[in-house]
């Protein structure tokens, strides 16, 4: 396992060496550039400059490897002119390279921290002349690239951030995300919840302590209690607390028959072994049987807490057992290079580059504000989640959302989850004003 | 008056955790004199024996299954663990069940050696030199320990299965009269007599064997025991090792409780400071008194009712606590006067 | 003997003012000529310098500093989102609050010492920052950070999302969009933001200079060397070690705001323990004691940090393209170990190496080569050719 790991490492940053190396030894002069071009880091000669900004090191570093790898792939096939999802991709003006120029790149740790990960955001475009950033895993870091890209005129393509924030009251002209939010996860779970589940249940939330948790319990809350699901508790936790178990002794005593984990990542993980160690899932509580919802699903972590994902609901934003061929080309493309197949968090980076690409390609340059007005209202389809809309009023891409539910009987150690039901895109669809925010101008530099 | 048992059922059960490992760092503060911040390191290390050694009865070979396929719609190649080819399906799967218990044995090993190896490469030559300079180069000892473990076995946590036996939770409602939402998973009060009884071995160990008296001795009065012709210097390798070991089997044991981490001996570092600072430098009793104070403490203050009367108590519980203890009691609750006190 | 000695400390700070302004042509050649970098390495050495205050001179170890760079940053942030994009007014009052407050937490702390008070100023920076991150979200906008804003034109819009900015708008000033900070006009990003740090970093360590040749800082050289002897002589020594631990918090402050100002947003994650840590790794690698090292230290630190963590493997093999094959692969892949991804792993052999065998840092390691130099060239004054340490 870790020898393939490392071998694929090796590969995903190889291609990316030569641009790296080249705009090491050359300084590099922010103001300099934008009187050149008209734009920050107009690319000059035969190339352009992606920046990849993701968290190598902490908690997310394995969600980072991941995103890399994607990006390593999406560049391939951008300069190649076809290859994996460039084959189903609605839009075919891709034809190797963008607007005649080859895609090179330069990767930067986020650390998953906002400051680390603007500095390293900083360095990309100040001294890497990158034209772009993208990648990320959480939405701490991705609000505040996204400031910092608005700023020095660049185009930022989120990675993973599932916050309604992103797009919402802290959205930015420069910036475009293709993920999910804790609102369409709402709007989807809420029906499958009630169908699987039924009405008139008595909910216990455990939430983390910070942005994303508060919105992902408020979301959760907003789409539940139609159905009479009633919030006995809503307790928050610390981030990274590690043991959860004295968050979760009282849920036995409480009255609840349902536990929703608004948890991501490792936090997730302890948590729901935890709470599956306590024998909560296999309780009957008010003539019910016990049930645990996790709203937002990580495979690369689900696959770690093996066992105690059986059964359990939560949303995800793709997933690689889906059969379109979309989805087929990228798994088999990812899976012949890697050999394992590509997280959520791979496929949206991947969709990213590629959509990014193919905009700089039908606006003829990479002028922020032209890259962005070819995005916007942008419909397209054959990236694995069916038709999906570019929303020109938030940069907020809408497509169908997959309600998903841990395996009962895997038959290899990625097949963790299986697809219960795709919610279509009109259902979690909503309009831009509920999430407040201004996208305000453009910014080219 | 369930949901108040169980808290304290769960707030003795955590402070068993965290007795057990601040046990280790208290024992080398108060014989070596040594300020020791890569002990979460050791309790990380000795989880990853855990995992290592489940990795060792997984080494499998390769069967090409002729009914299932793989992710890319292959014929999946089956991985046959060797354990079961050379102990047999009954005996390989019940040693991969109990691959926690058993990494006990690993760790022991293990942290054995490379507390020798650490005392005397590093320790040594620090007896002399400043608690800050302790603190900084076992602090870089820590940051290099973890990132050469995320460079093999990745970021994410490593989730480890308890035996089957124990994996399910215990009905202790029935058994205390409460009722039958009174429940605790067998892990968990299996790691609570596991940590009082390691707990009592140290003592044990230190109370009533020559070694042990020697060492407390050494703890006392150091230049003393030295006149007297012992060579105290090679008993303080032994007591780092023991040391190692115990945090190394309170991380193995710990790992069905929480899924292993790289970065899990940062997290358990600051906690385990203020479990010994709390219960006084140096002082053992004070360490497993202060594990269980905080552990009660913090689950009570996880409950809702009181999180809603003091928001973000349980966050910040365990600091105030030692806050509130080092201002009132210098020494901690059980600490000797004269221990790092410069 | 005193006009030698001011000549030397006039000499060395005249120095260390030229080095610090021609930074971005000395750094040029190793690629870390670029704003964000200098920046950071201007703010991060006021830090060290402050820190070093504390630590070099009195010897007490804290690792709660970074909960005076967290205050700092929310101060500032408030100020712009408040009064004005102006940033006199957000470091003034930044580095009051940073002061304020290490007032507060020192004069709890340093009731106590050695290990004790380490721990009391972790547990103190811990709080802070968990609060910081979750309940106090109404004022630090939590995990998304404290970030400035257009100004709001519907007084029910929480202050978090819209700003009101009272003395711009009374001076009647327009915004299109969000406004960026400035110096009475001089905008703060770039190598103008650079410079502006670089000259608040050169008179903070002319201050310290001063207070460390000042009886001020004998005294708490004294505190370091034997605490009792003065305790026995009756002098109390608690003033002292308030009033440096209060300096070394307005040091952290005044980094703290001028992270905001050049880049305005501000997060929790800034007053982990683990930033104080950080700290401590900067003053020790360059030299704890000394003036100059801590500042050397947070350079070296912030380029490894940027520059380090971004070597890939493709730039190691191409570095390595010089060998066979199978060489080249196992050279990049040993050094991917240390490099890239793995910088953290240099960062902490750096660490122990220093601590192990340079206690003095990279300033006792630069005097041993010169003494070993000036003996060589026969001089009998050794000490002249490298800057002096506070020790």
């Amino acid at each position: 396992m870790s020898a393939t790991k490392d071998i694929t490492r090796r590969r995903v940053i190889k291609s990316g060496a030569v641009a790296a190396a080249a705009a090491g030894a050359t300084p590099y002069f922010f103001t300099r550039a934008f009187a050149e071009g008209g734009y920050t880091n107009a690319p000059k000669g035969d190339s352009v400059t992606f920046g990849f900004n993701v968290p190598q090191t902490g908690a997310y570093a394995d969600e980072g490897a991941d995103e890399l790898r994607a990006y390593e792939l999406a560049v391939e096939h951008i300069n190649a002119g076809g290859g994996g999802m460039m084959d189903t991709f609605s839009s075919k003006e891709l034809k190797g390279g963008i607007n005649g120029k080859k895609v090179k790149y330069v990767t930067g740790d986020t650390q998953t921290k906002s400051d680390a990960a603007r500095a390293s955001a900083k360095r990309m475009i100040e001294n890497d002349g990158a034209i772009m950033i993208t990648g990320g895993s959480s939405s701490g870091v991705a609000i505040a690239v996204q400031g910092l890209c608005q700023e020095a005129g660049v185009i930022f393509m989120s990675g993973l951030t599932h916050s309604n924030d992103t797009t919402g009251k802290d959205k930015r002209a420069n910036g475009f995300r293709h993920f999910f939010n804790t609102e369409m996860t709402g709007a989807a779970l809420g029906p499958v919840l009630k169908n699987n589940y039924g009405t008139d249940r008595k909910v216990y939330h455990l939430t983390a302590d910070y942005t994303w948790g508060y919105s992902q319990e408020g979301s959760m809350i907003k789409y539940t209690k139609d159905y009479n699901w009633e919030t006995v508790a809503a307790v928050k936790t610390p981030v990274g607390a590690g043991d959860f178990s004295q968050f979760i002794t009282p849920i036995l005593s409480s009255g609840a028959d349902t536990l929703v984990l608004n948890h991501y990542g490792k936090d997730m993980v302890n948590s729901l072994t935890q709470a599956v160690q306590f024998g909560l899932a296999g309780k009957q509580v008010n003539g019910k049987d016990f049930t645990i919802v996790v709203p937002l699903y990580s495979r690369l972590m689900a696959q770690g807490a093996g066992e105690n994902v059986k059964g359990i609901f939560g949303s995800t934003n793709w997933h690689w057992s889906l059969q379109d061929d979309a989805s087929k080309a990228f798994v088999k493309a990812f899976g012949e290079k890697y050999g394992f197949p590509p997280s959520q968090a791979a496929h949206t980076t991947y969709c990213q580059a590629i959509l990014y690409a193919d905009a700089c390609q039908r606006a003829g340059t990479f002028k922020p504000s032209e890259v962005g007005k070819a995005l916007e209202d942008f419909e397209f389809d054959g990236l694995g989640n069916g038709k999906v809309l570019y929303r020109g009023e938030d940069h907020q891409c809408f497509k169908d959302v997959l309600v998903v539910k841990g395996k009962e009987n895997p038959t290899n150690k990625f097949d963790v989850l299986e697809v219960v039901e795709v919610t279509p895109r009109e259902q979690v669809q909503y309009e831009a004003s509920l999430l407040g925010g201004e996208l305000g101008p453009y910014n080219n530099g | 008056m369930d949901a108040i048992f169980l808290q304290f059922l769960n707030g003795l059960d955590k402070g068993g955790a965290y007795a057990l490992i601040a046990l280790g760092l208290t024992l080398v503060f108060g014989t070596l004199g040594v300020v020791n911040f890569a002990h979460g390191a050791l309790f990380m290390l000795g989880a990853f024996c855990a995992v290592m050694l489940r990795k060792i009865f997984n080494i499998s070979y390769e069967r090409v299954s002729e009914t299932e396929v793989d992710f890319l719609g292959k014929p999946l190649k089956e991985q046959i663990p060797y354990l079961k080819g050379i102990f047999g399906e009954d005996l390989g799967g019940f040693m991969l069940d109990y691959s926690v218990p058993l990494s006990i044995f690993l760790a022991v090993i293990v942290m054995g050696i490379v507390g020798f190896i650490m005392e005397r490469g590093l320790i040594r030559h620090f007896y002399k030199r400043p608690h800050a300079d302790q603190i900084l180069v076992t602090f870089g000892l820590a940051i290099v320990v973890g990132e050469l473990i995320r460079h093999y076995f990745g970021a994410n946590p490593i989730p480890q299965a308890a035996p089957k036996a124990v994996s399910g939770s215990a009905n202790i409602g029935y058994l205390v009269g409460l009722g039958p939402n009174v429940i605790y998973p067998w892990w968990r009060l299996v790691y609570f007599a596991f940590s009082v009884s390691i707990i009592f071995g140290v003592f044990a160990f230190l109370k009533f064997t020559t070694f042990g008296m020697v060492v407390r001795a050494g703890m006392q009065d150091r230049e003393t025991v030295g006149l007297l012709g012992i060579n105290i210097e090679q008993k303080f390798t032994i007591v780092f090792a023991l040391a190692a070991i115990v945090a190394g089997v309170a991380g193995a044991m710990y790992t069905p409780i929480l899924p292993p981490d790289y970065n899990m001996g940062m997290d358990f570092l600051v906690l385990s400071f203020v479990v010994v600072v709390v219960g006084g430098m140096g002082s053992l009793e004070g360490a497993v008194l202060a594990g269980f104070l905080l552990g009660i403490l913090q689950s009570f203050a996880s409950m809702q009712a009181v999180q809603n009367l003091l928001p973000g108590i349980s966050q910040i519980i365990v600091y105030l606590v030692a806050v509130v203890v080092l201002l009132t009691l210098p020494r901690g609750l059980l600490g000797r006067k004269g221990v790092m006190e410069d | 003997m005193d006009r030698k000695t001011n000549l030397k400390d006039w000499t060395l700070f005249l120095g260390f003012a030229a080095v610090v302004l021609c930074l971005p042509i000395i750094l040029d050649p190793i690629g870390a000529n670029y704003p964000d970098l200098l920046q950071k390495i201007a703010i991060f050495g006021i830090f060290a310098i402050g820190f070093n205050i504390l630590f070099g001179l009195t010897g007490y170890l804290s690792f709660g500093h970074a909960a005076f760079i967290g205050v700092g940053s929310y101060m500032s942030l408030w100020s712009f989102k408040l009064l004005t994009m102006n940033v006199l007014p957000a470091i003034a009052f930044s580095v009051i609050l940073a002061g304020m407050f290490a007032y507060l937490i020192g004069f709890v702390s340093l009731r106590r010492s050695g290990i004790y008070f380490s721990i009391l100023t972790l547990a103190f920076a811990q709080m802070s920052y968990s609060l910081a991150y979750s309940v106090l979200t109404p004022i630090t906008n939590g995990e998304t950070g404290l970030q400035t804003r257009a100004i709001r034109t519907d007084p029910a819009t929480s202050l978090l999302d819209g700003d009101i900015r009272i003395i711009d708008q009374a001076l009647g000033i327009q915004e299109a969009s969000v406004p960026t900070t400035h110096f009475f006009g001089m905008a703060m990003s770039g190598y103008t933001g650079f410079y502006f740090c670089a000259v608040l970093l050169i008179i903070c360590f002319f201050i310290a200079q001063r207070l460390t040749n000042s009886n001020f800082g004998m005294m708490l050289k004294a505190i370091k060397s034997n605490q009792n002897r003065l305790n026995y002589t009756g002098i109390h020594t608690r003033p002292y070690l308030i009033a440096a631990f209060v300096i070394s918090g307005m040091y952290a402050g005044l980094a703290g705001s001028l992270m905001a100002v050049t880049d305005p947003i501000a997060g929790a994650e800034r007053m982990q323990w683990t930033a104080s840590g950080e700290v401590v790794l900067m003053t020790i690698l360059g030299g704890v004691g000394t003036l100059v090292g801590p500042v050397l230290g947070a350079g070296i630190i912030k380029y490894a940090e940027q520059k380090v963590s971004s070597w890939n493997e493709g730039i190691l093999d191409s570095f390595f393209s010089f060998l066979p094959e199978g060489l080249q692969h196992f050279m990049s892949g040993l050094g991917a170990l240390f490099v890239g991804e793995g910088w953290h792993t240099t960062l902490g052999l750096l660490f122990m190496i220093i601590v192990i065998f340079l206690p003095g840092g990279i300033m006792e390691g630069i005097r041993r080569i010169a003494a070993v130099f000036a003996r060589k060239s026969k001089s009998n004054n050794t000490s002249a050719a490298a800057p002096q340490p506070a020790e």
